[in-house]
């Protein structure tokens, strides 16, 4: 098994409820792989299973070239995991919470002090060190979190809900150092995330997941491409020209078309047949000034993947 | 094992429950009032009441059974006392409080390991500890050693606190130091250990089904249930604490600990632990 994870067929039951149903992929090092799924897709069963938290009832994996089941304490001393709650002893400061878990993962004891300062003030939290973290705000305990999840280094991060209940100036602090993590540290990080933005800004690949089965798994581009390749059109047109112009965007293969002003925006067009389209436009005489294809963001190829299989359940 | 993870947890649940009201009042007041407060008046009344005062032989006719069962060892402490308030002030002080000094381990236990195993799960703290590279083991033996510790701690101290309070308290009366027998020696350092792993095995066993932490004590407090019985066995001289009885009593808590903690070891997975959070 190559990959920093890699799982094969991967499932745990609770009671009759499948949590994780058959899961099969492969992250690869250095990315920042994006976990979609509404709550109660199985990203947090997933993570627990992945650490050695948990014990799968059937499958396997590897994460970092070891069996989390069979050997989670050596697993989980190179993962780093920011859970969706903070997590945080309040009644004890920053220092004193960062302080416990150098003690936990095995940091040298001579290199615990500055290894504690290092991520304090990377996290912008060295000011109010020593201070009870129930004094803090959202945003500076999921700092401190993170702070936490980092401070043994692990090659490995997992990452449940960062941004959840945070504000977009702290949600875009957290973004800021994932993208770091990544991308100058090369860590890994396999991001769980119900917040389709985060996902489309930050990660290289995703998967999602819906009552524990997936439902795909690429790059954003890759499952536009699963999609049928079809693509959202705006064009702008001369006043006038706007409803001869929608006739031929109709015959053309557009599921949809709306217009506002002078502008058409026209849905379900394969990317194939937009040349045709643009000569036919032209030949009927439709001034054009302004033609745009759309790539569908990840919140339409979410809920695109999301419809097509609860249409096959339906069906 | 590894101890060094160990005392961190150790020392984090030290610090958390320091600063815990509701830990920390009961392991106050519960030693003051049961091992000052109680024996204090008592003997200071005792001490103030004439000899023939005729509630003495009160108090003590309503314990003919006690009296009529009594093993011989105690019986010749008693007659060798030489007034009914000496005597009176022995029975209660030295034989009738100690069942009662018990219940010292066994809340102070059950009150600590209810905030170390319930109070974190209710705080939501528990789930990043369990991310941590210690294993099931070492979590248990971190859990379990604080409230252990602490309960040992009090006991003793409060057995000392309690000698002080009745040789100080019955001076008048008794003019010489003659607390603590071998009978409380042992109460202290062989049974009162294993009173709080019972309290301890008690929170174990509650914890994974309790989700707020006063929901795991009241269920633990169940245990000093045994305790009260004791106390009215002797009374009615069904049981007596002399030294014998203290040794077979110290050897059955240890046994009845052991069990419950190898059981509680053995549920004691962050998997189960993580499915209930």
């Amino acid at each position: 098994m190559n990959g920093v994870i890699v799982t094969e067929n991967l499932t745990r039951r609770f009671g009759e409820t499948l949590a994780v149903d058959r899961l099969s992929l492969t992250v690869e090092a250095g990315e920042v792989f994006g976990f979609l799924g509404h709550n109660g897709a199985g990203k947090t069963t997933t993570v627990r299973l992945l650490n050695g938290v948990l014990l799968a009832d059937g499958g396997a994996m590897q994460v970092l070239g070891r069996s989390p089941q069979a050997d989670g304490p050596a697993v989980r001393a190179r993962t780093g995991v920011l859970t969706e709650t903070p997590s945080l002893e309040e009644r004890l400061t920053a220092r004193e919470n960062l302080t416990v878990y150098a003690n936990l993962y095995g940091i040298a004891l001579s290199q615990i002090k500055k290894r504690v300062d290092t991520v304090l003030e990377m996290f912008d939290l060295a000011e109010r060190a020593d201070e009870k973290t129930g004094a803090y705000s959202k945003g500076m305990k999921q700092r401190l979190a993170l702070a936490r999840a980092l401070l043994h280094q692990p090659e490995l991060l997992f990452l449940d809900e960062p941004t959840a209940a945070l504000d977009p100036v702290a949600a875009r602090q957290v973004h800021e150092i994932i993208t770091h993590l990544s991308r100058d540290e090369g860590r890994t990080v396999f991001l769980c995330t119900h917040n389709l933005n985060e996902a489309q800004r930050l990660c290289d690949r995703v998967a999602v997941m819906e009552h524990g089965r997936l439902l795909a798994l690429g790059t954003p581009a890759e499952l536009g491409q699963q999609l049928g390749g079809r693509a959202r059109l705006e064009i702008e047109v001369a006043p006038g020209d706007t409803g001869q112009a929608a006739d031929l965007l109709r015959s053309a293969g557009a599921t949809e078309v709306r217009v506002e002003h002078d502008t058409l925006y026209a849905a379900g067009i394969h990317r194939e047949a937009i040349p045709d389209l643009l000569a036919a436009l032209v030949t009927a005489g439709i001034h054009i000034y302004r033609l745009t294809p759309v790539e569908p963001s990840l919140e339409d190829i979410y809920f695109a993947i999301h419809d097509r299989a609860n249409g096959e359940v339906a069906s | 094992m590894n101890w060094r993870a160990i005392r961190a947890i150790v020392t984090k649940d030290w610090k958390v429950i320091r600063q815990s009201r509701s830990v920390i009042l009961p392991m106050i007041l519960l030693p003051v009032i049961i091992l000052v407060l109680l024996p204090g008046g008592m003997g200071l009344l005792l001490s103030n009441l004439p000899s023939d005062n005729p509630d003495l032989t009160n108090m003590t006719s309503d314990m003919q059974m006690f009296f009529d069962n009594m093993p011989p060892s105690i019986a010749a402490v008693l007659d060798g006392l030489t007034t009914e308030a000496q005597k009176t002030a022995v029975l209660f002080l030295v034989y009738i409080f100690a069942p009662l000094y018990l219940i010292l381990p066994i809340m102070v236990a059950s009150v600590v390991a209810a905030d170390s195993f319930v109070g974190e799960k209710e705080r939501k703290t528990l789930e990043a500890l369990i991310y941590t590279p210690t294993s099931d083991r070492e979590l248990y033996v971190a859990k379990m050693l604080l409230p252990w510790i602490l309960a040992v701690a009090v006991s003793v101290i409060g057995a000392s606190l309690y000698a002080i309070v009745v040789n100080v308290s019955l001076w008048p009366m008794m003019e010489r130091v003659f607390f603590p027998n071998m009978t409380w020696v042992l109460l202290a350092l062989w049974v009162s250990p294993a009173a709080a792993g019972l309290g301890l095995g008690a929170i174990v066993l509650v914890s994974s089904r309790a989700s707020t932490f006063m929901e795991a004590q009241q269920t633990a407090g169940l245990v000093v249930i045994p305790i009260v019985v004791l106390m009215i066995s002797q009374m009615a001289g069904i049981v007596y604490f002399g030294v014998e009885m203290v040794l077979v009593l110290g050897l059955i808590l240890w046994l009845i600990d052991a069990v419950i903690l190898w059981y509680g070891a053995r549920r004691f997975q962050r998997g189960e632990l993580m499915a209930r959070l």
